[in-house]
């Protein structure tokens, strides 16, 4: 084996040696500590770079942990679909990161680089992994990290907010458990790809167990990418949060989506009896909603972060409109404008975060305070951002919502999908004019300005977040074709499960 | 009465004991119920693999007949993860009830009932 067939482990190797070192360097060598996350960064940017590069061909590359051979142990199953989500993290995770230095965020605890890093490894081993248990077991890492990641900072609310947001995952995390025992005591096995075709030999008696279990794991995901009715837990905590790690937290919710792309048509697909699809049907209604609920949000939140938190959920909704045709043209449709919609609610927690620093006591409160200076390049990042989180032209949004009302209209529901995504964006444009106007436009009456920040560096984060939804529009061809593809090794579960399990089928 | 019936019956007292108490309002109560729940769920990935008596995990000459080992190395992950994440909140809530003075998992500062022995933000002061 050359080092070459080691890439698939690297992306969770490389924060998981990180962390420790970051830990240990933190209290003496702060400026190392930092250089140690930005090297592990650019190292997970270059290694997932270099993973799409082999796998966009259309190879699967399987990594059997400790070389013991699948369905026995546990696998990495590298795809177009993992190749993309590990990219898109380094991507966020190099804007984040660099926020965070910038304003000083990560000097208010003694372990933002070390949780930080924790968190990349969860994430990278949530999309990479081929094994139902090891899935738990990375959910928790990016949990535990993020429980760590969302209290930095500390102060009353983000406490109150922390325990909201740990009690709901511990219940996600034992329904979790609940399905994965049951999917095993059907089934024998835990490995996604044998798990695909056992479930065809599962006795008729047990039929009704399979649909419950299916079920009930879609119920997990959906929990974790925040679907109404499961969505209470977020807008509070998010808006609590840090903003740099709000805006890193942009991608948790996708985490939630991903499992379900990855799971539902290689586990609960064709051939799973009783379970063939089980969750399909409750997908779109609960979709639907939460496009409604989050727009609403939008219009109606009374901080930018609060606002922001909002249009995750619903920019989350219209991305499962999209997943929940389970077509190859909406499933890629819906892959761009998942890698779109994690930057864009990245951006507008980061803008949010920069106007708050400059607004002095009145925060990023969606109401008219002084004017503050620099007021006029803030205010172009924060259109910018809310252009693109509700979809107008010219950057991605418009193209991704395109796509997923051209892709839905083949599909039988589609008069539903259509009203509700136009119908968000009109809401969704209105409330983020109104909040715009509040608070870049209009002043307050006795508001003396706040003295000026003493840098403008603040200003990058945000810019180059916008600038990667610029690229993804520029580079709309290249990307579409690329999520058309790893939407299309997706749907076809018995390709990935010939890689997979090199010993055959049992 | 057969032994599976006893252990469907013993988590099905721990999840509604468990449910019942992570829907009350003070963070203790649902600790408590998080904790009952996680019991419940151990004891479920256990049986995922049938409950056999009296038979070895791993491979021995004299035996033909085995329990499935890997539920319990399921289980022990699960344990190690439950118990870390129990410890957490556990700490989380009286980090969070000295800072706010309440501990209402819904975080609302409500008059504290006469049970309590405690006066209206008594304890807001750490």
């Amino acid at each position: 084996m050359s080092l070459a067939d080691h890439l698939p482990i690297l992306p969770v190797a490389i924060p998981a040696l990180a962390a420790p070192f970051a830990l240990l360097v933190m209290r003496r060598r702060r400026a190392l500590a930092v250089g140690i996350g930005f090297a592990a960064c650019l190292a997970e940017l270059a290694v997932a770079v270099l993973l799409m590069e082999r796998v966009s061909g259309g190879t699967i590359l399987a990594y059997a942990l400790g070389d013991w051979p699948a369905p026995f142990g546990i696998v990495l199953v590298a795809d177009r679909l993992a190749a993309l989500m590990l990219v898109l993290t380094a991507v966020l995770a190099l804007i984040v990161l660099t926020h965070a230095v910038v304003t000083r965020a990560d000097r208010k605890g003694w372990h933002f680089h070390a949780l930080f890093q924790f968190q990349l490894m969860g994430l990278n081993g949530a999309f990479l992994t081929g094994d139902l248990f090891n899935l738990f077991v990375f959910f928790e890492v990016l949990l535990i990290a993020s429980y760590g990641l969302m209290l930095h900072g500390q102060g009353p609310a983000r406490l109150k907010a922390g325990v909201q947001y740990v009690v709901v995952n511990l219940v996600g995390s034992a329904l979790f458990l609940i399905a994965l025992g049951m999917l095993y005591a059907l089934t024998g096995t835990l490995n996604m790809a044998d798990m695909g075709l056992a479930v065809r030999d599962v006795a008729p008696e047990d039929q009704g167990l399979l649909r419950i279990a299916a079920l009930l794991l879609a119920s997990v995901f959906a929990l974790k990418a925040a679907v109404v009715p499961l969505h209470l837990w977020l807008p509070r905590t998010y808006a609590a949060a840090t903003p740099a790690v709000a805006a890193l937290f942009a991608i948790m919710t996708k985490v939630g989506v991903y499992s379900l792309i990855r799971v539902v048509p290689q586990v609960f697909g064709e051939g799973a009896g009783a379970a063939a699809w089980g969750p399909a049907p409750w997908l779109l209604p609960a979709a639907l909603v939460s496009a409604c609920v989050g727009f609403a949000g939008v219009f109606t939140a009374r901080s930018l972060a609060e606002q922001a938190a909002y249009a995750i959920i619903g920019s989350t909704g219209t991305l499962l409109i999209a997943v929940a045709g389970w077509s190859g043209a909406s499933l890629g449709a819906g892959l761009y404008y998942l890698v779109h919609s994690t930057l864009a609610g990245a951006a507008l927690f980061l803008v949010a975060d920069v106007a708050a620093r400059r607004r002095g006591s009145f925060g990023d409160t969606a109401s008219p305070g002084p004017a503050f200076g620099g007021r006029g390049t803030v205010a172009l990042l924060f259109m910018a951002a809310a252009i693109a989180t509700t979809g107008l032209p010219p950057l991605s949004g418009f193209i991704g919502k395109l796509l997923i009302l051209q892709s839905v209209a083949a599909l039988p529901n589609w008069g539903w999908a259509w009203g509700v995504i136009l119908g968000t964006t009109f809401i969704g444009v209105i409330g983020f004019a109104r909040a715009g106007s509040a608070v870049f436009w209009k002043t307050g009456e006795d508001c003396p300005a706040p003295p000026a920040p003493g840098t403008r560096l603040d200003l990058v984060a945000p810019a180059l977040a916008l600038a990667c939804l610029a690229m993804l529009s520029v580079g709309a061809g290249i990307a579409t074709s690329y999520a058309d593809a790893a939407a299309a090794q997706v749907l076809e579960p018995a390709a990935s499960a010939a890689a997979v399990l090199t010993e055959g089928p049992r | 009465m057969s032994y599976e019936f006893l252990f469907a019956s013993a988590i099905g007292v721990l999840v509604a004991g468990g449910i019942f108490l992570a829907l009350r309002a003070r963070t203790f109560q649902v600790v408590m119920g998080l904790t009952l729940i996680s019991y419940a769920v151990n004891l479920f990935l256990f049986a995922s693999g049938r409950l056999v008596l009296n038979r070895p995990p791993i491979w021995d000459k004299t035996v033909s007949e085995y329990t499935d080992p890997l539920p319990q190395a399921l289980v022990l992950t699960a344990i190690v993860i439950t118990f870390g994440m129990t410890a957490f909140v556990v700490i989380l809530a009286l980090r969070s009830f000295l800072e706010t003075g309440s501990d209402h998992v819904d975080g609302d500062r409500v008059p504290c009932d006469a049970q309590d022995g405690l006066a209206d933000g008594e304890g807001a002061e750490p």
